[in-house]
């Protein structure tokens, strides 16, 4: 299974925001064996959703040079179900960003309501863990699945362009 | 300006946000990592709430100068040498390290730091009434 945990980006502003939707289908495994008798999305997969929109959002701000780990859920507050045939709309906001870490607030919705409050941190990982995280071309098939560069727009509102580095990586693929 | 008591009520709101305290257990004497239960990555998060409440901006180095105690320079046989202490007393005047000086075991050090040396660093950087 694929750890993918949203759909495809709506929009993403670099460094600012990002909005990613999540369709639920009844089809997928953890539908079928969380809860059996009553199919609901788990928690901790709409934070992990939601983790992936902010940490691609805090790490595109390098080029997805740094390497940024979900650190910490500082606050996680679910109002309802999401059930099979909702559609959930994650929105991530950096509200700060350094060179060692990024907080971020997010949230998520169903038809306009409120459905999760998270803030999460992120830790950029340093030199004494000197390995990478992704393979580069690997992850940047999986952005673009997202539709990450699809969608997305530097500072000054222009399209998000590809990091050199990727499009080499992408390239070197036999 | 704000008064001490204005810096601790908002380093109080900040701990109990990030460690999920109860409001009784952050007292000025209390520890953040064996009284409050921090763990490292929670003082990022700690950071990122202060630098907001108080509008200002934390380097890492200034308030946990960890690289003082990985430089070989300073520490000898798992221990901060006086060189290091004083080192640390340099970087860190907010910090009471009377206790840790006694016996300066690096181990030690992640739980030296109290909410009242988080205050006084803060008022360091703000200024008090």
């Amino acid at each position: 299974m694929r750890w993918m945990w949203i759909d495809r980006f709506l929009e993403f502003q670099s460094g600012r925001r990002a909005v990613a939707r999540k369709n639920i289908s009844l089809v997928e495994e953890q539908m079928d064996e969380y809860s059996p008798a009553y199919p609901y999305m788990p928690a901790s997969l709409i934070i992990e959703g939601i983790a992936q929109t902010a940490g691609l959002l805090v790490g595109e701000r390098s080029g997805f040079k740094d390497r940024v780990i979900l650190a910490k859920v500082a606050k996680a507050a679910l109002h309802r179900l999401a059930k099979p045939g909702d559609t959930l709309i994650y929105t991530a906001e950096v509200a700060d960003i350094k060179r060692d870490g990024a907080f971020c607030n997010c949230t998520s919705h169903i038809d306009g309501e409120l459905q999760a409050e998270v803030e999460l941190v992120f830790a950029m990982l340093d030199d004494r863990f000197p390995d990478p995280i992704f393979d580069p071309a690997d992850f940047l098939s999986m952005v673009r699945i997202f539709g990450l560069y699809d969608v997305g727009v530097d500072a000054n509102g222009q399209p998000l362009q590809v990091p050199p580095h990727l499009l080499a990586a992408e390239q070197a693929r036999p | 300006m704000p008064t001490k008591a204005d810096v601790f009520e908002k380093v109080k709101t900040a701990l109990i946000d990030a460690l999920g305290v109860d409001d009784d257990q952050v007292t000025p004497e209390a520890t953040m990592v064996g009284d409050l239960g921090a763990e490292s990555i929670d003082f990022l998060d700690i950071v990122f709430r202060l630098e907001k409440a108080f509008g200002i901006e934390i380097p890492r180095s200034e308030l946990f100068p960890d690289d003082v105690l990985t430089n070989s320079a300073y520490v000898a046989e798992g221990k901060v040498t006086p060189q290091g202490v004083e080192e640390l007393k340099r970087r860190m005047p907010f910090a009471d390290l009377t206790k840790f000086e006694q016996n300066p075991v690096v181990q030690d050090f992640g739980n030296l730091l109290t909410v009242n040396d988080l205050c006084r660093y803060i008022e360091s950087k703000v200024g008090v009434s």
